[in-house]
């Protein structure tokens, strides 16, 4: 089980947090055309990364924000976290 | 029987404490601290079982975890557990244990046959045999193998045992409580830091309780003793024995089975039988040790041949000899340990060395005992069927590969000792990279990935005096740095007797014209023939080769096995080991029961049950209740001998012609506030939110991006920047995760605060033409006419001095009502609504008659929002807006979403009007269609109309707008029904929607 320091709380375990998703993925302003590829993209398409990867993550059973956690997908090795409002460097 | 095997005095049991005990039906008796192995040997049964394949005789190999052969079902209290090692059962008053894998009996086994068809089931038999004819396989071969194979049975009944988990966070934790782990326990728990040890036995010190060292002018096991007592009475450390840590797994959460009724006769009341700890380790020390290699030679699986070092420990710890006329049989100095004790006890010995001329203090000791040492010499094998009778022996040329004479002597027992093998299991789980040590032909562990550390034997360390000052080291070290504090302890002075180098000997050669099986795998009887045939038939790689012969894939895990199946490899392969590699250790290091895995998860309490306040008037009234997610909801309320369908027309019945309520306090609630309030709905939900007035009600729906529909429900507007929203049982926790996402990530600059509101609110849903009246009996002071109190009306009102809110809102398309009132009040509510209502023939009704009514309204629920509809499958379409952008809404313009012949939510009905249809049946246009029968839609929900009188169903249907009126067919194959049925229009009553607003 991960150990995931949230920036709110700190170290939790996984049991306490729901995944979800790529972190980098940024939702198409409202009321503005979009391509049907671009559409497309944000909805279904996804790299599947062997190594670092930003991923989003809720801490639902603690302080119930969201927020980003850069993390190993092959080592499982976390690397950071950031508050929901701070940006990917 | 009398205990023959039982030495006068000496082990560490307690011979005051007899106990009886039963083996395959027989009565004997041990003493306290007995494991049901020891108590066997000494009763002199060494017969326990029969091997997996050829039900060969099997008896006992080692003394604990390792152990191939003594696996028993166990008797406990009414309970029968299969899968338990006889060297790690400990004895208690009354045990009753039989064999496995035998039949009808251990001593007249029919499946011994095998062991004479053995030419005919050589590796890959099954998977070369069975092939063919192929529909052989699932009625005669499967069911076959099946009844032939398994090492016991597992209970059906309820397990009336308490199982619980723990979470347990600490500095350092160390993993076994031989000298390593007391030495680095000790010297981190002295310089501050949170220790947990934790030892698999029921008795701490493992090697030290076996060996003659001294540490600190006390023998080993009193210094143990002291150590541990020491550390029991410490704050910061947890000693746990009978303690397994059996997986390592990320972020250094390691996993521990403690077994604390096991060894009873019977579980403590309110006490668990096991424990199983999640530890988050900051640090972790494994002093796994190591365990004993054989060494390979003929019929080296009959009873009587077991490890040198499993032996010494029957002899020290248990005080019983596992034969009267040994022989050992080693590489290396540790058999001489073995003799040594056995000679001590009056026992003649005689040892076989592999070696030529071997010199140390060990050797020394046992020429000045006069022991018989044959040096140059193998065991050849093993005679006697049942039992070692005698051995075949041989002097062996320097080249390892000539065996001169074979002589023939008489023993009762081969005690072997190919090395040491370290355990590094738990290290190899945490992803540490491993590295072949040539002097002790053995992986250690090499690279750390976690913050693990191995330590002693279990790193290749066999030198106790090295082994204590690096472990003192360690413990120290690791304890500095969490702690920052610096209690250095004294090194006590050890003193042990010096072995020299052991003999790279593992597999004794067939003499000419024998074919003896030379076992590598004793649990699953692979063999070296099977090895060698795996490899001819082109199997390289080292997982391969176990998995088609089956090395170490037993329950043993191939803890005795692994290493001499890789020396064989390497050999025919002509590789060195660690080019071999070795396979993948996983957890668990030992079988864990189920029930520990379980823990407290079981039955009711698989997950939390959530209960209305007005839960208790339910049950005082008959109500049958069904879950709901987690909540439990009345069903229907029983009157008599009602059955379900019964009751609920009756209350669905009521609901149309009178009036009816329903607790609905499970619907989730959402308090949503903030001058951005509106826009964020307006966003989130279809239909245009942005002008709702204060005090008013709207539907909505809220889409996924992806277009499919995800939830709908109404939201009030309370005040201008208040809004209360509902949202279904089912998806209350997704709503606000969702909504959370969007606030936090995607839209921050919107004001909004969003909580859960949905356990402070009881809902109760009056509905039926006669609400109104009943409304007005609630709240004599309000103006409840539809002019007062208009469709999608909020309120807040006083009822009888309690604060309440009233939505007029309508699920079941009848005139009706929601009142609110705070959880604490929902009873008093509740009581004041039957009351009031008795004499307008109030009836409550349950989820069944809730369902029946939405139904024939034609209301789409959970059934139709089921993740696969977007809006228009459900009718919704006119909710979406075409002025204002929403999640979701550029995916409903994908091609597939707006196609001509797209599926739509229809009502079905059956031509006979009697005939109930199947909820997820099929419809078709053709029944006589061959198969597969072509699909045009699914049943989604199924009731009896009470409008009608007769059976009705929602359905999804492909180019359902265009199919009001045609016949088509209901298939159930799972159900064997046919029914010709005509498609309807959706709204089966009150297709205007009057009722709600009249």
């Amino acid at each position: 089980m991960l150990h995931i320091k949230c920036p709110h709380c700190g170290m939790r375990s996984q049991n306490e947090f729901s995944y979800g998703g790529d972190a980098t993925v940024k939702r198409p302003a409202l009321n503005k055309d979009v391509s049907d590829q671009d559409w497309n993209n944000f909805i279904y398409n996804r790299k599947s990364l062997r190594g670092k990867h930003w991923e989003l993550w809720q801490h639902l059973s603690g302080c119930r924000q969201w927020i980003k956690v850069e993390r190993d997908t092959a080592t499982h090795e976390i690397f950071k976290t950031l508050k929901a409002n701070e940006e990917i460097s | 029987m009398s205990q023959n095997f039982r030495l006068e005095n000496g082990g560490l049991i307690n011979r005051d404490k007899k106990i009886s005990f039963k083996f395959n039906g027989k009565t004997y008796y041990g003493y306290e601290g007995d494991t049901l192995a020891s108590a066997l040997i000494a009763n002199g049964v060494h017969l326990i079982g029969r091997s997996f394949k050829y039900h060969r005789p099997r008896g006992f190999f080692g003394a604990g975890v390792d152990e191939p052969y003594a696996i028993v079902q166990l008797f406990r209290n009414g309970e029968t557990e299969p899968n338990i090692k006889a060297t790690e059962q400990e004895l208690f008053e009354g045990l009753v244990a039989t064999s496995v894998n035998c039949w009808p009996s251990v001593n007249f086994d029919i499946g011994a046959i095998n062991n004479f068809l053995r030419i005919f089931l050589p590796a890959g038999f099954y998977y070369k045999t069975f092939m063919w004819p192929k529909s052989f396989w699932y009625r005669v071969y499967e069911p076959f193998i099946r009844k032939a194979a398994g090492l016991g049975v597992a209970s059906i009944k309820h397990d009336k045992e308490r199982y619980e988990h723990k979470y347990e966070y600490c500095d350092l934790l160390v993993t076994g409580s031989g000298p390593s782990g007391l030495a680095s326990a000790y010297a981190a728990a002295k310089n501050g830091a949170r220790v947990i040890l934790a030892e698999d036995k029921a008795r701490f010190g493992g090697s030290l309780l076996t060996s003659e060292v001294n540490i600190g002018n006390q023998s080993g096991k009193d210094w143990a003793d002291g150590i541990i007592a020491e550390l029991k009475g410490m704050k910061n450390v947890t000693v746990k024995n009978r303690s397994q840590v059996f997986g390592y797994y990320d972020h250094n959460m390691l996993v521990m089975s403690e077994r604390l009724s096991d060894h009873l006769p019977k579980t403590k009341k309110f006490h668990p039988k096991q424990r199983l700890w999640y530890i988050r380790a900051n640090e972790v020390l494994i002093s796994s040790g190591s365990i004993e290699r054989p060494i390979v030679f003929g019929n080296n699986d009959t009873p009587g041949v077991m490890l040198s070092s499993a032996a010494k420990e029957y002899l020290k710890v248990y005080g019983v000899l596992v034969g009267k006329n040994p022989l050992v049989f080693t590489n290396n100095d540790s058999g001489y340990e073995t003799a040594i004790e056995f000679k001590k006890h009056g026992i003649d010995p005689i040892i076989l060395d592999t070696r030529k001329d071997p010199h140390s203090e060990i050797i020394e000791e046992a020429k000045n005992l006069k022991i018989d040492i044959k040096f140059s010499h193998v065991v050849v094998a093993a005679q006697g069927y049942k039992k070692v009778k005698s051995a075949d022996i041989a002097k062996i040329s320097e080249n390892k590969e000539e065996l001169g004479k074979i002589e023939n002597i008489k023993c009762d027992c081969i005690c072997v000792s190919g090395f040491w093998t370290p355990t590094i299991h738990l290290a190899s789980q945490s992803g540490n990279k491993t590295k072949f040590k040539e002097d002790i032909d053995a992986f250690v562990p090499g690279i750390s990935k976690q913050n693990e550390k191995t330590i002693g034997a279990a790193n290749g360390s066999f030198s106790l005096d090295e082994t204590l000052k690096s472990s003192f080291e360690a413990g120290y070290e690791l304890s500095k740095k969490i702690t920052n504090k610096d209690n250095k302890i004294s090194f006590p002075n050890v003193v042990e007797k010096k072995s020299t180098v052991h003999d790279k000997f593992w597999c004794v050669p067939l003499p000419k014209g024998k074919s003896y099986k030379r076992f590598l795998d004793f649990q699953n009887d692979v063999a070296v023939s099977d090895i060698e045939i795996a490899l001819k038939e082109g199997y390289r790689s080292i997982e391969h080769v176990k998995r088609y012969t089956t090395l170490g894939m037993a329950t043993d895990q191939g803890k005795t096995s692994n290493l001499n199946g890789l020396q064989l490899v390497s050999k025919i392969e002509n590789k060195v080991v660690p080019a071999v590699g070795h396979t993948t250790f996983r957890p668990p290091y030992t079988p864990v029961s189920i029930g520990a895995i379980v823990g407290r998860e079981v039955g009711k309490h698989s997950k939390p049950t959530r209960k209305s306040p007005m839960h208790s008037w339910h049950e005082k009234n008959n109500a049958v209740f069904v879950d709901a997610g987690v909540w439990l909801r009345p069903r229907y309320y029983k009157r008599g001998n009602e059955n379900l369908f019964e009751a609920s027309k009756r209350e669905a019945k009521n609901v149309r012609e009178n009036v009816g309520v329903c607790d609905v306090t499970t619907l989730g609630k959402i308090d949503i506030k903030g001058p951005d309030a509106a826009e964020l709905l307006n966003r989130v939900y279809t239909n245009a939110w942005l002008k709702l007035p204060v005090g008013k009600a709207r539907y909505g729906v809220m889409l996924r991006e992806d277009g499919i529909v995800m939830d709908d429900g109404t939201t009030t507007r309370i005040s201008e920047n208040h809004y209360h929203m509902t949202t279904t049982t089912a998806q209350a926790a997704n709503v606000l995760s969702h909504l959370e996402y969007y606030l936090q990530l995607v839209w921050p600059e919107l004001n909004v605060n969003v909580v859960s509101t949905t356990e402070q609110w009881a809902g109760a849903a009056i509905a039926g033409p006669r609400s109104r009246d009943l409304l007005q009996k609630l709240f004599p002071q309000l103006d409840v006419s539809n002019e007062g109190l208009p469709f999608m009306g909020y309120m807040e009102a006083d009822l009888f001095g309690v604060k309440a809110k009233i939505f007029r809102i309508s699920f079941s398309g009848e005139l009706a009502y929601e009142v609110n009132v705070e959880s604490d009040n929902g009873n008093f509510m509740w009581e004041k609504i039957m009351e009031v209502g008795e004499q307008l023939k109030i009836q409550p009704y349950g989820t069944e008659a809730l369902s029946t009514l939405r139904i024939e309204m034609g209301h789409v629920a959970g059934s139709e929002l089921d993740g696969r509809t977007i809006p228009y499958d459900n009718s919704l379409e006119g909710l979406l807006s075409k002025k204002k952008d929403f999640i979701g809404k550029r995916s409903l313009s994908r091609k597939a979403f707006v196609a001509d012949d797209r599926q739509k939510v229809v009502g079905v009905v059956p031509l006979d009007k009697k005939t109930s249809i199947p909820e997820g049946s099929h419809l078709v246009k053709d029944s006589n269609a061959p198969l597969p029968n072509p699909k045009l839609g699914y049943i989604s929900a199924s009731c009896w109309s009470v409008e009608h009188d007769n059976p009705f169903s929602l359905a999804i249907l492909k180019d359902g707008k265009n199919m009001i009126g045609e016949k088509l067919f209901v298939m159930s194959p799972l159900k064997n029904k046919v029914i010709p049925v005509e498609i309807v229009s959706s709204h089966y009553v009150d297709p205007k929607g009057e009722r709600v607003r009249s």
